[in-house]
């Protein structure tokens, strides 16, 4: 194209009326300048807990923080492992994130699929109720949850953290959404084809749905990884408490160790950017493919 | 291999679209049955029936004598070709292919043979570990076709398969459809709004719109003995001519046109006449004429195409929506299309003499559109 209106046989070569868009002598954009004191702004809460994880407890209590420590104890990470069962916490963390991604992505992708598809009486306002529910915070429903659960008989283990969780009205919503926007022909190719309904649902929808259910598994892994209140509402003990609850033992009711519960969530994040280093060219892939639907 | 047969079938679409209306039509064993109509008539829709995709409001279908009315597309045993293709996008062609087969519980060793058969017959032998994204136009549409084959199925239904090719491709595809039913002859239902697709690949037309089937029959009966005005003015290309005309005394009047027309009664109607039965041959008695000033030509190669107007109203091929006018009033013009020998030089402007055999006339009920000889 730029070639076309360079060389026009009609009008004199005018290389001044090309504009070229790239400044000169920046290798950069000028928008650096604005968006990297930002990001400096976004990461100081991280850069300031990995830097106290680092710090004598003195340091740490000090304010204005000290930012730059005399020495780096990398023995407070050894400490706070070994003033807590961070392998119980661990596990339980585990345990908790990974039972409810696959609890979400079982239950919400056959119920997404319900309702993007199977045509039921009362459909439509099920799922008008189910998405009425996503405003109503959780403290609402704590009380009732609650009960729920001490009915089941759950109360302080991991299972009472994970059965209220194991299906959520999001994931139900972000699947039903996706799997509207899949070509119908396809499934119906299936069906004459030989298909169960279940069977297209297995071997059609799930495979081509792989980013947003990669998508769901993470927003859900993250969700029950960084999980805070509830763990605390039903959770006692330190061998069923998951990280989030466990680090909270470092306060004390009048000292707080705050380079080891620093040094412990630095840790506990550990898995969490792991995951989504992992899956985050997925992740932002089906963000933006839930925005545009053919 | 099957008969496929609606009787009676009515589709109804919730807020009151009747998308098919009482279709009653028999396909024998090994037909290629094409429908056409214009876009919205229902042809989808009646195909999706015999698939199974939809279930009819009323009346009932019937696969090799088996009423299958309310039967899964699973268990009716045909295949079908659409519009899209749609291919399985994460598989690749030979699991395309494999799949139905698959899903029936076929042996490995057989579906490897079966599908090795089908993907030589049409070509896709190189082609069998990519996926549909790297394919072209006319790649997919044959693993869509070779995907029906395998499976060897009671009936093909096609749903306009060819549009989305470019016009080449089209034309070579359509040989090879021919050649394939040809071979395998296998019962097709093949939707189109192609003209030349409708003449050339089927066994039989069946003409609907508007959710009726308006006639049935070969290409050639179809094409020479129109039942009513729509199919007349349907089938052909281009369009036959409708002018309104009134009848007294064995003649039909319409314009300066006269034409003796004995066996139509008295009163107003339609006639119609074929663009490649005006001819620019000196009136004689035998043939009727009129004058025609030309508008716009557009050479074809060995044929031309004259548009202009001659005296006259122009009757529409939909009755419905037409309000009889005096065809005497000789103020008003009607515009024609004319198909001449390509060898002439007619300019537009020009005013010349057209003839027409009136037994190259058509002549239809100015009220129900339905063909009076
Ligand atoms: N799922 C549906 N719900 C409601 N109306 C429908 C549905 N499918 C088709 N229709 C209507 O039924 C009529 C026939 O549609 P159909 O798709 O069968 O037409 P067609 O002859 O295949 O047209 P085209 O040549 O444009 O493909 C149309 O008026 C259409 O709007
Ligand atoms: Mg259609």
């Amino acid at each position: 194209m730029a070639t076309d209106t360079l060389i026009r046989p009609d009008r004199p070569l005018d290389l001044e009326a090309v504009p070229d868009r790239r400044p000169r002598h920046w290798p950069f954009s000028p928008w650096h300048f604005f968006l990297i004191p930002l990001a400096l702004i976004m990461l100081m809460p991280l850069i300031w807990s990995v830097i106290t994880s680092l710090e004598t407890a003195s340091e740490a209590q000090r304010f204005p923080p000290v930012l730059i420590p005399k020495a780096l104890h990398f023995s407070n990470y050894v400490d706070a492992w070994n003033s807590l069962p961070f392998g119980h916490f661990f596990l339980n963390s585990f345990l908790y994130s990974l039972a409810t991604v696959a609890g979400n992505l079982l239950f919400c992708s056959l119920a997404a699929y319900a309702f993007a598809r199977l045509r039921f009486v009362g459909s439509n306002l099920l799922f008008v109720l189910l998405l009425v529910t996503l405003m109503v915070p959780f403290q609402v429903v704590l009380i009732p949850t609650f009960l729920i659960v001490r009915h089941l008989g759950l109360i302080d283990s991991v299972g009472g953290l994970i059965v209220p969780n194991l299906c959520g009205v999001f994931g139900i919503f972000l699947l039903r959404q996706f799997f509207q926007s899949l070509p119908v022909e396809l499934e119906e190719a299936a069906r004459i084809d030989g298909a169960s309904r279940l069977g297209v649902f297995l071997k059609i929808v799930l495979p081509l749905s792989a980013p947003v259910l990669a998508t769901l598994a993470i927003i859900q892994f993250m969700w029950s990884w960084n999980d805070f209140l509830w763990p605390l509402i039903i959770i006692t003990s330190p061998e069923h408490s998951p990280l989030q609850l466990g680090l909270s033992m470092f306060q004390g009711a009048h000292v707080t160790n705050w380079n080891l519960l620093m040094a412990g969530t630095v840790m506990s994040q550990i898995p969490m950017l792991a995951v989504f280093l992992f899956a985050q060219r997925w992740f932002i892939q089906s963000i933006a493919y839930t925005g545009i639907k053919q | 291999m099957a008969d496929v047969s609606f009787r009676d079938v009515t589709k109804e679409f919730p807020g009151a679209t009747v998308a098919v209306d009482r279709l009653t039509l028999d396909i024998p064993d090994g037909e290629f049955m094409i429908l056409v109509g214009p876009s919205g008539c229902g042809k989808t829709t009646a195909l999706r029936l015999v698939a199974g995709l939809e279930t009819a409001t009323s009346g009932s279908i019937e696969i090799a004598g088996k009423n299958v009315t309310h039967l899964s597309p699973r268990d009716r045993d045909i295949a079908m070709v659409f519009q899209n293709y749609a291919l399985y996008p994460h598989m690749t062609v030979y699991k395309n292919l494999a799949f139905g087969l698959r899903q029936r519980k076929t042996a490995k060793a057989e579906v490897d043979r079966r599908v090795t058969e089908v993907s030589a017959m049409l070509g896709l032998d190189e082609l069998l570990a990519r996926r549909p994204a790297q394919l072209s136009g006319g790649q997919r549409q044959r693993v869509a076709m070779g995907r029906a084959l395998v499976r060897e199925p009671k009936a093909f239904l096609l749903d306009e398969p060819l549009s989305n090719l470019d016009a080449k491709l089209r034309v070579q595809m359509r040989a090879e459809l021919k050649r394939l039913h040809q071979q395998l002859n296998v019962t097709t239902i093949y939707v189109t709004h192609d003209q030349i697709e409708a003449m050339t690949l089927g066994d039989r037309l069946a003409v609907m719109s508007a959710g009726k089937l308006q006639q049935v029959g070969t290409p050639q009966d179809v094409y020479e003995r129109p039942t009513n005005v729509f199919v007349a003015h349907f089938i052909g290309s281009p369009p036959m001519n409708l002018l309104q005309a009134t009848v007294a005394e064995g003649r039909a009047q319409a314009g300066d046109l006269s034409v003796e027309l004995p066996q139509v009664p008295e009163g107003p109607c339609i006639i119609g006449i074929r663009p490649d039965s005006l001819s620019l041959r000196e009136p004689d008695d035998s043939r009727s004429a009129l004058d025609f000033d030309i508008e716009v030509v557009e050479p074809l190669g060995g044929e031309l195409l004259a548009h202009g107007s001659v005296n006259g109203h122009l009757a529409s091929p939909d009755t419905r929506e037409e309000t009889p006018v005096l065809a005497a009033d000789s103020e008003s013009r009607a515009e024609i299309t004319a198909k001449l020998d390509g060898r002439l030089r007619l300019k537009a402007g020009e005013r010349v003499r057209l003839a027409v055999h009136p037994g190259e006339v058509y002549a239809f009920d100015a009220a129900t559109g339905d063909a009076l000889r």
